[in-house]
């Protein structure tokens, strides 16, 4: 680990990074290779980050905290009942081809997101919009008959079927983005996943930058869009993202001067950075949560008390700090902080003595008799690691053993969603910045349940939120929500997920954020800073 | 000969159907599709995406539609990377991994080679031990140590090179020597067998005595006999080699085909994976081939038969 201290010791040959500097070009680490760029069929972060850097949507995201600040969308006024937003576009919003972006554009879009052929995994992203869902699942077929209306070439306006007051975070997500038809139509069917359009030289976008190259597994370069209508506020001229999988060999990349930022960083070089170069490297939260999911069909972990006591059995600090070491944050609820104005109430007990109680009234005391139980979990040393702790906590403290069990990626999911499992690994990020996108999860046969769980009372608050306008009292419903969820345990929250990032000095404006999101626009680079 | 290399030929279609039938009903027998998520979508997405790539269909009318396609050279559309085709992916990804191969080849060969023929001249003395010695380490420690030891070193270190990539000619020594080494090795251990067995000859004693020089009776007697375990060792290892390494890829952050084949199949990407499948066991037939043209080249012994 010595090596580290080596950092920038490249001594006359200039770095890509000091090129980089040079040029407002930013190399950037992207994790993977990108499925795909079209912002109605991608479904990861990886396409997001560089789909927002081709195309903006009706609003865009503040590159601190993401909270919706104009984008395509000059201004927009919301109805007196919070159902009708009217957004006035920007005359001087265009296509990288030179035409005018115009309401009809998103009209056309957001037909095109919901088309059932289309399959796209984000169109329920749209079903706040009324009829959306109706269109989407193939019930409603005149697409007139969905909230969305061009008034004009200029005024687009969305009727809602109920008030969304995390509408416009909503809108943020490239579901919402409008894409430009006619170059679809040209490559190809409009539904067609197959449609080539998204190749460097056929996309067309409306964004502070444009596709530029595209190497398969070597890397995506963007570059600085003359006809964006806010050009003259976009300072980088250029990133090149990258998909190297390998978060040593990013961290290598990193430290030869050949990355400005990465995608992450190698579990045990966290600690190392953190106390060498506290200054390269965040990890700050993102809105996501590990945590295993309870089996509610399987004795004994259909008796609430078991799951209680399980859940109350585990070290979590413990966890987070020799286990997971990377500044994870113990979770004790299911909703993550970070979302303004909602920070969950309901905490699970960190009561052994209690647990030990709990597990004997349900007739097992001392851990004694305890049906075979096993944690499954797909594979991968991090998971592992955690199981067996778990494993070992709760032999120590309820003198229960579970086994352990480990499957490959796909057939672990087909496991855990035909419910053949008792306790399964999971973990769950949040696509905007509002609880709903947590506690939607456990609604009675919600696709990502999979627990086997169902409460009416719980069905009844979140639907009630979803329906209310007022702000306080949604916070409300979802707080007795998280209450029953966290007295009845159907999963066992875990660890809030951290972002580790190392940075580089000569960044400016590139913030970490709960949805680990950078608008692009903002960012630049100060030379003679690595 | 012609006729031996156009029968051998005409046995690789056989096989290579076979190989593309076992895997095309191996891979639909695993669970999980390509569909499967951690996220997971409604039911009707699910459904309009296996319409969309014809997976609604009976599995016995896919496998034809995908032979259908396969006559033609048709490997057909990536499920996971929907708007490349896998020829695409693999034409793009090929060279690099070909291209890294063979550089990794010449290393191999230029170092095993030479030091199996150093260490068959004087069996059991250092200079035998030593490069033998190089070879069992270089057998035994695995490229996915030697890989980031060299990147650290060299790269980070040292500063000579870059660390990962693929951008620069440069890039290439470290990744080709990571897997240069590793075939060296085995290389050397085959070449130094092959050869004592035929310095062990009578017709080699009766050279020496002759008065033959011993470079001579290397280059002239020995070499041709003492390489056919290496030549028979090379075959499946070149097409190994030329089709990419992913731990050597991954490593080096190079991008080559080797990845495909690991993740493709962690992907459920089913033409992805019978793509590669069908290209590395084409490839493998061919070398083969050319493998027993050497052979019995080499081997006086053997006839095209």
């Amino acid at each position: 680990m010595g090596a580290l201290s080596l950092l920038p010791s490249c001594g006359k040959r200039e770095t890509r990074i000091e090129a980089g500097d040079r040029e407002q070009v930013l190399h950037i680490g992207n994790g993977t290779e990108p499925q795909d760029l079209d912002p109605h069929t991608i479904t990861g972060d990886i396409e997001h980050h560089i789909v927002m850097a081709l195309i903006e949507g009706l609003v865009s995201e503040a590159p601190d905290d993401l909270h919706p600040v104009p984008g395509i969308a000059e201004s927009w006024d919301i109805s007196a009942d919070r159902t009708v937003y009217t957004f006035h576009l920007r005359q001087n919003a265009r296509w990288s081809t030179g035409v005018p972006v115009t309401a009809s554009d998103f009209v056309d879009s957001f037909e095109r997101v919901l088309l059932p052929e289309l399959a796209s995994d984000y169109s329920y992203m749209l079903y706040p919009m009324k009829n959306a869902e109706a269109f989407n699942t193939g019930t409603l077929k005149d697409f007139k008959e969905v909230g969305a209306k061009a008034l004009d070439a200029h005024t687009l306006q969305i009727t809602l079927h109920s008030p969304t007051p995390y509408f416009l975070s909503l809108i943020t997500n490239p579901a919402w983005y409008p894409v430009h038809i006619p170059t679809i139509k040209k490559y190809g069917g409009i539904a067609d996943r197959a449609n080539r359009w998204t190749l460097p030289g056929h996309f067309v976008g409306n964004g502070p930058f444009v596709l530029k190259e595209w190497k398969v597994n070597a890397f995506v370069r963007v570059q600085k869009n003359p006809d964006y209508w806010d050009a003259g506020a976009v300072k980088l001229n250029g990133i090149y993202f990258y998909p190297t999988e390998n978060v040593d060999a990013e961290e290598r990349a990193f430290r030869a001067g050949m990355l400005h930022i990465t995608k992450d960083v190698p579990q045990t070089k966290i600690q190392v950075y953190q106390k060498e170069h506290p200054d390269l490297i965040t990890a700050k939260p993102i809105l996501s949560t590990y945590y295993y999911r309870f089996n509610v069909t399987h004795p004994p972990l259909n008796d609430k008390r078991v799951r209680r006591a399980l859940a109350m059995a585990i070290d979590r600090d413990s966890i987070c700090k020799n286990v997971a070491r990377g500044g994870q944050v113990a979770a004790y609820n299911l909703t993550p902080p970070g979302i303004a104005g909602y920070t969950a109430k309901a905490q699970l007990p960190n009561d052994l003595s209690l647990a030990k109680n709990l597990l004997a009234e349900a007739g097992f005391p001392e851990g004694k008799n305890f049906p075979e139980v096993t944690i499954l979990f797909n594979t991968h040393e991090g998971h592992k690691a955690i199981a067996e702790t778990i494993q070992e906590m709760w032999r120590k403290n309820l003198g229960i053993s579970v086994r352990l069990r480990n499957e490959e990626w796909k057939v672990f999911l087909d496991t855990t969603l035909k419910l053949n499992y008792d306790v399964a690994r999971a973990a769950w990020g949040g696509d905007y910045v509002d609880p709903n996108t947590f506690l939607d999860l456990m609604v009675s046969g919600g696709g990502n349940n999979q627990t086997g769980w169902s409460n009416k009372e719980y069905d009844g608050l979140i639907e009630d939120a979803a329906k209310t306008g007022d702000m306080q009292k949604r916070f409300e419903l979802f707080q007795q929500a998280e209450a029953i969820l966290m007295d009845e345990v159907p999963l066992m929250p875990i660890y809030f997920y951290t972002r580790p990032t190392l940075i580089h000095h000569s960044v400016r404006n590139f913030f970490p954020t709960v949805l680990d999101n950078h608008p692009w626009k903002y960012v630049y680079l100060v030379p003679g800073e690595d | 000969m012609l006729r031996f290399v156009f029968q051998r030929l005409l046995q690789a279609i056989p096989v290579l159907f076979v190989i593309a039938t076992v895997t095309f009903f191996m891979l639909r027998l695993a669970p999980g599709g390509p569909f499967d998520k951690e996220k997971r979508v409604r039911v009707e997405i699910i459904r309009n995406m296996e319409k969309h790539y014809g997976l609604d269909k009976p599995l016995f009318v896919q496998y034809l539609i995908q032979m259908k396609n396969l006559l033609r050279g048709d490997l057909g559309p990536s499920f996971k990377y929907p708007n490349r085709t896998v020829n695409e992916l693999i034409a793009d990804s090929f060279p690099v991994s070909l291209e890294l191969g063979l550089d990794a080849l010449m290393i191999a060969l230029l170092l095993g080679v030479l030091s199996g023929i150093v260490a068959s001249l004087r069996p059991n003395t250092a200079t035998d031990y030593v490069p033998m010695a190089v070879a069992m380490l270089g057998i035994c420690v695995p490229t996915f140590v030697v890989g980031p030891l060299l990147s650290n070193y060299f790269g980070l270190k040292l500063g000579w090179f870059n660390p990962g990539g693929w951008f620069f000619p440069s890039d290439r020594v470290l990744p080709a020597l990571t897997l240069g080494f590793y075939f060296a090795a085995y290389i050397s251990r085959l070449t130094r067998g092959g050869m004592l067995e035929i310095l062990n000859q009578d017709f080699v004693r009766t050279a020496r005595a002759k008065g033959a020089s011993p470079s001579r009776v290397v280059l002239k007697h020995t070499l041709k006999g003492g390489l056919i375990p290496t030549i028979s060792f090379l075959g499946p290892a070149v097409a190994g080699l030329l089709t990419g390494s992913f731990v050597v890829e991954n490593i080096f952050d190079i991008p080559g085909l080797g990845r495909f084949f690991v993740t493709s199949a962690f992907n459920r990407d089913y033409t992805m994976v019978l793509g590669a499948v069908l290209f590395y066991a084409a490839l493998i037939l061919a070398l083969n081939l050319v493998v027993d043209v050497l052979l019995v080249w080499l081997n006086p012994r053997l006839r095209f038969e």
